[in-house]
């Protein structure tokens, strides 16, 4: 099998039940993906596939030969943070860390996805060009990211400082 | 999970040729099978992949609109036509789920996806006249709060757990088939079946039997629609109850209704009943109200869910509400 992690060309064999997220973590050594749940409820397991997130634990790799996956590794390192990465840091974005790059790559996603003008259930007019970028809003978006310490609060924070800086 | 064979279709010839008479299943995002599979719910040797086929969004030749099987949620949801002619469309979708799962959702998958009872999904402890029939249902005497108040069977109380069918219902759409005999069409509607005494089957399918696409016919003149979701918490859960309704009003009487209800029943529910009662009547809360009574008359609650009958009454009243400006 054939892919594009974080921009490079990598080749994998796997039994055919391997899920994405197994495929990152236990055949690639990225394991800066997380596997929560393994059952699509927590959100941990996020990535970006050609720009879109997606949970990679309800994904078989199989079903994603060819495209284009971005991890929480190619989306900043120690040396450089992202800016969104450095908003969770300012802003006590996570306790334990365990959902945070879940949390980021979703972020990364609902950015991209508010940009282009999706609405979300909380959009009070489905005929909006551009929904607000309301804390509301972001709430919404983000609810397929749980964080069991509780560090929602900051993480709104986070993502709602990082996307008016992007909105400016 | 058991060891499967994969092919991924090109076409949808290809991928009811490549599944054969005795059935493979059909893999759209994987969401709901990928999940059923790893805690051996189902056990399919043979998978078709067809995420891959058309997710075509086009204009139909009758004025309404083709949604193909592969087209994923998110693109339904946020296609330009179906937030202008059909709200209640996009509102249903983007009520369901996470965005990550709707990024992934087929429109196929989504109308094939099982009930998520906790008993069905429950292999290794409980007992489910769905997944094992003849076995007992520990829903019955169990933790019933999600479960069906109207269409049960002693067999199976389990709900039906899709948003975007129950805004489908409402909208008379027509489920596009292609299998081994040919292609053949049916409406939405009729696509899911109550429970009775076969609570395995879910649907009117037959094995190889692939869904292509989505047929949604115009809308009447004037109508509006709307979506509403009640549920435990106020995102990523699934319903309690939910209202897809299609309202037209001419003078104060109501013109056209089409009612349907989530989070009720084995599929999405036609309130058949409440609209005959409304048709050409007053569009008034009392008449609203009156025509649910005469709907859930036959509901049959569970020791855990008997408020899901006052829930549904309520939610579609203020609904029908909105939508025929009595109230904002």
């Amino acid at each position: 099998m054939q892919f594009t992690i974080n921009d490079r060309p990598v080749e994998a064999a796997c039994d055919l039940r391997t899920s994405l997220l197994d495929l990152l973590r236990d055949h690639l050594g990225l394991t800066g993906t997380k596997k929560g749940c393994n059952q699509g409820a927590c959100g941990a397991c996020t990535v970006l596939v050609d720009g879109e997130r997606i949970n990679s634990c309800l994904a078989l790799a199989v079903q994603y030969q060819g495209r284009s996956i971005t991890t929480i590794e190619g989306i900043g390192d120690i040396g450089a943070l992202a800016p969104l990465q450095h908003a969770f840091i300012d802003h006590d974005g996570f306790q334990c860390g365990y959902c945070t790059p879940g949390q980021i790559c979703s972020a990364v996603g609902m950015v991209a996805e508010l940009r282009r003008g999706l609405p979300s259930h909380v959009t009070p007019d489905l005929g909006a060009a551009s929904p607000a970028w309301t804390r509301e809003e972001l709430q919404e978006r983000m609810s397929g990211n749980l964080c069991r310490c509780g560090a929602h609060n900051g993480i709104l924070d986070a993502i709602e400082a990082a996307c008016l800086e992007d909105a400016r | 999970m058991n060891p499967f064979g994969y092919d991924r279709a090109t076409n949808a010839p290809e991928a009811v040729s490549m599944a054969g008479a005795a059935g493979a299943r059909y893999l759209g995002g994987g969401t709901n099978l990928v999940d059923l599979m790893r805690e051996t719910v189902e056990r399919s040797d043979r998978l078709v992949d067809v995420s891959g086929l058309s997710a075509n969004i086009r204009e139909d030749e009758d004025g309404g609109l083709f949604i193909a099987a592969a087209a994923r949620n998110t693109a339904v949801a946020e296609d330009q036509r179906v937030r202008t002619r059909y709200p209640v469309l996009s509102r249903a979708i983007l009520a369901g789920a996470s965005a990550q799962i709707r990024n992934m959702a087929t429109t196929g998958g989504n109308l094939l996806q099982r009930t998520r009872c906790a008993y069905f999904y429950d292999n290794e402890g409980s007992r489910c006249n769905k997944r094992n029939p003849g076995e007992g249902c520990d829903a019955l005497g169990g933790f019933n709060r999600y479960h069906a108040i109207l269409g049960a069977s002693d067999q199976c109380v389990a709900t039906h757990p899709s948003d975007m069918a129950v805004a489908l219902a409402a909208l008379d759409a027509v489920v596009h088939l292609r299998g081994p005999a040919g292609e053949r069409s049916v409406k939405l509607a009729d696509l899911h079946r109550l429970p009775g005494d076969r609570p395995d089957l879910d649907t009117v399918l037959s094995p190889g039997d692939l869904i292509t696409g989505v047929g949604l016919p115009p809308l009447p003149d004037g109508a509006r629609s709307a979506y509403r979701k009640v549920r435990d918490r106020s995102s990523y859960a699934f319903a309690l109850v939910s209202v897809a309704a299609v309202l037209s009003v001419k003078d104060g009487r109501v013109d056209e209704v089409r009612l349907a209800l989530g989070g009720v029943a084995h599929k999405p529910w036609r309130a058949g009943k409440a609209e005959a009662a409304l048709r050409g009547g007053p569009a008034t809360s009392e008449a609203f109200a009156r025509a649910m009574d005469t709907e859930l008359a036959e509901a049959r609650p569970l020791s855990g869910n008997a408020f899901k009958i006052d829930l549904a009454r309520r939610t579609a009243v203020a609904v029908l509400e909105n939508l025929a400006g009595n109230r904002t």
